[in-house]
Order: C-alpha cells, then structure tokens, then sequence
C-alpha cells in the first residue's frame, strides 16, 4: 500500500507540475523576451559557461544602465540543452511560447534541426561564428543568420594565413595539412572549401576524425605521427581542444604548427595545457580583454553591483566576449528594428528578422556601443546574412593569447559561389523559391 | 467497489481471450483512446505536443519494441540506437531517392531494414547469451554510428552528415502543424501496440517467452531456438526501426548520427528496465519516467520560485533523477508495470482485502 501511495503521490506532482508548464507557456511576456539556450554541464561546458555569462551580463547591462532597449525591459530565461540536439528542440519549443523573437542555439547540432523550424514560427536563428556555412545567402534563408563567420571563411581565413607563412600559394603545393576534427556536422562543415582550396593549390588535405565528445585521440595522433603533416588544422570543441593540445605535446607535433578554428582558441582550451600549447594558434573571430569601454561598464553596472553571472575574473576572456557580441547583436537588431516599426514597442520576430538584415554598425557606432577593439564594422544586408568575414590569428605564449596576424579576410571569389550553390541545393531539396526584392522590404 | 468484475460472465473463448477482460478496462482504455485522439488535439498548447507528447509517444514506440527483445525474449540488447538510426536514414534514403514514395511507405521499409540489420546482428544470440551478448550488439552500435558518419550514401551525400527532410504529407494531408504530428504517431503507436500485445499472445509470443524463462527447456518441448531468437530481433528491430523514423521525420526533422548514439540505447533499456520488462504497458511508462521526469525536475525550482542557476538545477535533475531510478528499482524491481498491476489487484479488492 505504501508503495502505491509513493507513486500516486509522484503521478500527481507529475500531472500537477505539467499542468503549471502549459500555463505558464501561454503567458506572454509583455517585454521583449530573450530565450538563452546554454550548456553550463556535460562535455561542453568548460567552453559553453563564458559564453553564456557574456550573454546575460550584456542583458543585464542594458537593463541596469539604459532602462532597456528605448524603454523596453529586456527579460530572459536559460534553457539547459547540454549541446544535445533533441534538448535543444525541447528548449526551443518550451521558450518559443513565451514570445521569443531571435534565437541563439549556441550548437552546430541544434541549428540543422531548427533551420527547418523557425520559418514556420518566424524566429530569426542566430548563428554566430558557426550553423550553416551555406546560409549567408538571405534570398534563401530568409531566417538564419552566421554572422560575422562561418565555418567557410574560417577555413578559407587559415588556408590564406598558412600560405603568408609558406610566402604564397604557389609554394602550398606539395604540402601537407592534415585536420583533425570533431566527427560531427561541426567538424564536417568546412569539407568543401577544404577540398575546393586544395583543388586549387594542390596540397594533400588529410582528414583525420576524433569521436564526440573528444576525449578519446590516441589514434588520430597516431595518425599524425605518421603522416608527418605540415600543418595540423584543429576543429575541436570543448574538451576535445585541450586533449588534442595534450596529445600533441606527447606526440611530439610542433604547437607552432598547428592552427585551430575559432572555437578551439579560448582560454579554457589552453589553460590546463598551459606551456604545453605554447606556440599554439587559433583564429580569433573577436577581441578581448578587460581594457574595451563595454567590459569597464559591465564590471561597473552588473558585476560592481553583485549583479554578475559568473566570476569576475572571467569577464572579457575570448568566449565571453563572444556572448557580449552575439546578445549585443541581437539587442541592436531589435533597436534598428523599433526605429522602423515604432520606438518603445515590443518587436516580433519578424520585425527582428528586418532588423538583423539592416544590421549598419560603423566604427562610430561600435565605439559608442563600447565595443571598439572586440569587433570589427558589421553590415548585413537581405542577400548578405554574414555581415563580415574577418577575423585574426593569436597565438599562445604559455600564460595568454597575443594577437600574431593582421586582420584576415575570406576570400569573396571562392566563397561566393559556394554559398549560392549551397543554397541553391538547399532550394531545391526544399522546394523553395528565391526571395523577390519585395519580400526583402517586408 | 466501482472496478469489480462480478456478474461479468464469459461464455465464449472469444469473450475469454480479449485483451481487455474486465468491462471497466475497457470503458478506460475507450476513453482514454478518446482523449487520446480528439480532447488532446483540440486543446493541448503547441509546446506539449512539440516538446512532450510527439516525442513520448516516439520513444514509448522504440521502448515497446525494445521490451519485446529484452522483455519478452530474454536477450539483452545495446544496439537500440543503431537500430532506430538504421530505420530513420534508410526511410530518409527512400523518402529522397524515389521520387513520390509515401510518408507511411518509407517508414515501414525503413523499418524493415532495420529488421535486416537486426536480425544480422541477431544471430550472434544464437551462441552467446546475457551479458555476453549485450556486448556483441554494442557492435552494431558502433558499426551503425561509424558507417552513418563516414559511408556517403547513407546520408545522401551530405557534406555535414546531417539531414533533413521536408513537406511531409500523407494522402495530400500535410504532417505539419504539431497536432498533426501528434496524431500520426499516435495512430503509429497504437496500431503497433495492438499488433505487439497480440504477437506476445500468441504462439510466437509463448516461443518467445520460453526461451527467456530457460531457453533449453524450451528447446526440449520442441521450440526452434533459431527461429524464436531471430523472430524476436526482427519484430523488436522493426518496431524501432519505424520509431526511428518517426523521431528523424517527425520530430527532429533534421538530424545527424549523434541523435541515435549509445545514450539512446541506454535510455530505452533504462526505460524498459522501470518501466517493466515483459509488459506491453511497461514501455509507455518507463517512457513518461524518461522523458517526462527530468523535464518536470528542470523546472521544478522555477515554478516553486526558488531562485537557482541554469547549471544548479540541471546537476539537481540528474541526481533527483537517478535516486529516484534507485528507489523505484529498489520498491518494485518489476518496473511500473507491476506497480500498476498491484494497484489494479488492490482496486479490484477493495474496501475489503483479505
């Protein structure tokens, strides 16, 4: 008898607390509603946690020191999606209903299965340094955004820097770069450039595979080891990224070498390798550091104020100054988007999509946003959903990350016929037609 | 008092062997058919039909066709998720490769491929046992996630291994609006569960149960162990099969071999396990523990108002989660299954047990 009482007792919280979720999903927030998709646990979290911090801190500027966007209040709620895909879905849904209007899935992962969502529900995808390499092109996803990079320019940004340091592209030939990558859509998405820029080179691309989470590299080291590359091109993330660092270490392969992606070139990637990865490069789609106006108000409003999620010491590291920009980002879209629907309201999705694709931050605009030396200008367009394609190398000197190149560009000439051939295969399986220059106003 | 089963008279074999003997189960399982396919749709908000009821009744589906393996038959398997996944990208593979083929069509032939694979990696059982066996299937676990990441066509030449389908109809019906998604697998789930209690009732069933309970005895009285064996696998992996499907299709709508991994596998065992080996109900319990609990316990802190970071409650769901695993397997080692089956036998006594 105890043991049915124990169960009726769970099956009635379980029904009662079910019922509590419908309620409150139907409830409309009447301010403008962020939903932060994170991963503060699991294998990702090292890497997952800043990012999350910079993006509520930045909410939390804006609350505290501007009152909101033109007097708007800006609420949030964090779903813990644990970079697993079918979480994430749950998340999307579950926050969905309480009026989100812009999205961040944070997870490559995530983004595919929610690219065929958000068009239905009018939700622009925000997919910053990461998602779909093929939708840059507006005219087909109308909904997602990879601004500033995708995984293309990336690869096409390290592919120039590597030939700089050969002294040009003719002297690639012969080569050989190997890239060790997480064997997942993450890993997988700059294939193609990979393989376009060794046709035209004609260097030897090795592809070498690590398991998810990563932790596993015994084997692909092995494999370094034998193959001897010129390069080692790193796509990890997460635990994967000091594993490799590790790994190399003990395989003897030069850090100087090797040449990691913009998610493998934080703080926590090295920190634990410390003069193991000296040498060590990776792409750095943002600046950092405490010194950028943004940083000081932050440290002022919120964490000044014991208002700050996450230690102090790790405001302004490279992933948390990422957060800063995605959630700055979608902030601004909102702000360009009340200047045409109406100043002070709350904007929908839609009008937040207008917003991300009028997107005009100059110079003079990011050095009053504070964000002068993290970002560089940004202008997005309804074909363009990237915005900007540049980026830079830093390097690792044991104890921080310095600065080693200049400002690196992707090449326009590869990428844009990749995209369009992206998307229009994406078209086609999908039946989709091209935006016309109406829909493009609306 | 109200579910007692005097006067209610069999007079025929028909009468006697209905699933449903009791008429108040009956009355309970028609309305709850009811709600099921009508008060739902019109009334659940589009978060419950997304987030909670689409993929419970998805996974109650692979659970059920779990349970006939490891439940009914005796044969531990690990390699669920690689059957859901061979289900779900051999029906994508039919679904963009032929041109006009049916939602339902390359569901069911997504299944029946993954019966195939099944039973391939069925025959192993037939040699080793227990354990040893869960063992040899993690084999197709790791055969299915390697060729799905590394064998081009599996996922139609996919530059990132993900996939995605779109425009799902089925006789002209879009399956799109979350109560129709709802509705299709509903109508999946319950065709497949009258079909598995059926099978379990029948001779095959008793072959298969046979063989779990001492699988030499039964060999004795004349039951075929290949046949048994190999029958099992392939019902089981073709019910996950189409579950698969149904999760890649209808749920996801994009997906990429992570979804199908061996975590899947362990959370339809564990789903078997509470939920009740050996019982059709089992699976669509263990299921609404799996799925349903943790989600609750996520939000449980918010909704009492207690203020605690995303990562806090997160850990706390786990640990709240896994004690609970514990203490249900400790109270009732059967699964909720047989505590269901306790509370009916107590109802049907009462007010006065003897």
């Amino acid at each position: 008898m105890r043991q049915l009482k124990s169960f009726a007792f769970a099956a009635t919280l379980m029904a009662a607390g079910l019922s509590g979720m419908a309620n409150q999903a139907q409830a409309q927030a009447k301010e403008q509603f962020f939903p932060l998709l994170v991963y503060r646990t699991g294998a990702y979290a090292p890497n997952g946690t800043p990012w999350a911090n910079g993006k509520q801190d930045y909410i939390k500027l804006i609350n505290a020191r501007d009152g909101g966007i033109n007097g708007v209040k800006i609420t949030f709620e964090e779903c813990e999606t644990g970079y697993a895909t079918d979480k994430g879905v749950e998340c999307y849904e579950r926050l969905k209903g309480k009026g989100a209007s812009l999205i961040d899935p944070q997870a490559t992962g995530i983004t595919f299965a929610l690219t065929d969502k958000v068009p239905n529900d009018k939700i622009p995808l925000v997919t910053l340094g990461y998602g779909l390499s093929a939708s840059q092109d507006g005219n087909v996803f109308k909904w997602n955004f990879p601004l500033m990079g995708s995984y293309w320019t990336a690869a096409d940004m390290l592919i120039q820097h590597i030939a700089k340091k050969e002294g040009g592209f003719d002297k690639l030939k012969g080569k050989k770069i190997a890239i060790v990558y997480h064997d997942s859509p993450f890993g997988k998405e700059p294939m193609p450039l990979l393989d376009e820029r060794q046709k035209m080179h004609g260097f030897e691309l090795v592809k070498i595979p690590v398991t998810a989470p990563g932790v596993e590299q015994k084997s692909a080291w092995l494999q370094v080891r034998q193959q001897r590359p010129d390069y080692v091109l790193l796509w990890g993330w997460g635990v994967m990224n000091s594993t490799a660092l590790k790994e190399a270490q003990a395989t003897g392969y030069p850090r100087e070498k090797m040449y990691g992606v913009w998610w493998s070139g934080a703080e926590p990637d090295v920190k634990d390798v410390g003069e193991g990865a000296k040498g060590y490069n990776a792409l750095a789609l943002n600046g950092y550091g405490q010194s950028p106006k943004v940083i000081q108000e932050i440290l002022k409003h919120v964490h000044g104020k014991g208002q700050g999620t996450g230690p102090k010491e790790e405001v302004g590291s490279v992933l948390y100054s990422r957060g800063l920009i995605i959630q700055m980002l979608g902030i601004e879209a909102v702000r360009r988007a009340q200047e045409r629907f109406g100043k002070g309201k709350v904007m929908t999705g839609e009008q937040v999509r207008w917003g991300l694709e009028n997107l005009a931050l100059d110079q003079k605009k990011l050095d009053a946003l504070g964000f002068t030396g993290i970002m560089r200008p940004l202008s997005t367009s309804c074909a363009d959903h990237m915005g900007s394609t540049s980026a830079r190398v830093h390097t690792w000197d044991g104890s921080k990350w310095n600065f080693s190149s200049d400002w690196l560009q992707a090449d326009e000439q590869i990428i844009k016929p990749m995209v369009k051939a992206g998307a229009d295969k994406y078209a086609g399986e999908k039946k989709l037609t091209r935006r016309t220059p109406e829909d493009c106003q609306s | 008092m109200l579910y007692r089963e005097n006067g209610q008279f069999k007079s025929s074999y028909r009468a006697d062997q209905q699933i449903l003997p009791i008429r108040q189960d009956r009355i309970a399982m028609a309305l709850l058919l009811l709600v099921a396919f009508v008060v739902v749709p019109l009334s659940a908000p589009e978060y419950w039909f997304r987030a909670i009821l689409t993929p419970f009744l998805i996974l109650s589906l692979a659970a059920l066709g779990l349970n006939i393996l490891v439940g009914y038959c005796g044969q531990i398997s690990l390699g669920t998720g690689a059957f859901m996944a061979v289900g779900a990208y051999a029906a994508y593979n039919f679904q963009v490769r032929v041109e006009g083929m049916p939602l339902i069509a390359s569901l069911l032939l997504g299944g029946l491929c993954s019966t195939v694979v099944g039973v391939l990696f069925g025959v192993p059982s037939l040699r080793i046992k227990g354990l040893y066996l869960a063992v040899a299937t993690l084999a197709a676990q790791f055969f299915v996630d390697w060729s799905a990441l590394r064998l081009k066509w599996v996922t139609n030449g996919s530059d990132s291994g993900s996939v995605s389908v779109a425009g799902l109809q089925v006789f002209g019906i879009p399956i799109e609006s979350p109560a129709a998604k709802y509705l299709f697998c509903l109508s999946f789930v319950v065709v497949f569960a009258l079909l598995a209690k059926n099978l379990v009732r029948s001779n095959i069933g008793r072959e298969w149960m046979a063989m779990r309970d001492m699988d030499v005895a039964a060999a004795v009285i004349g039951i075929r162990p290949v046949y048994a064996k190999l029958t099992a696998f392939a019902v089981s992996a073709f019910i996950v099969g189409v579950a698969g499907g149904l999760w890649g299709f209808i749920h996801l709508g994009a997906w990429e071999p992570a979804a199908f991994n061996i975590d899947r596998s362990f959370q339809l065992l564990f789903m078997v396990i509470i939920g009740g080996l050996g019982s059709i109900m089992g699976g669509f319990l263990g299921a609404a523990f799996i799925v349903l609990l943790p989600l609750l316990l996520d939000r449980l802190p918010a909704m009492l108002g207690i203020p605690m970071s995303t990562a806090m409650s997160s850990h706390l769901t786990s640990m709240v989660f896994g004690a609970l695993i514990v203490f249900f397997l400790i109270v009732e080692p059967h699964g909720l299954a047989r505590l269901w089956a306790t509370a009916k036998e107590k109802l049907r006594l009462w007010p006065f047990p003897h």
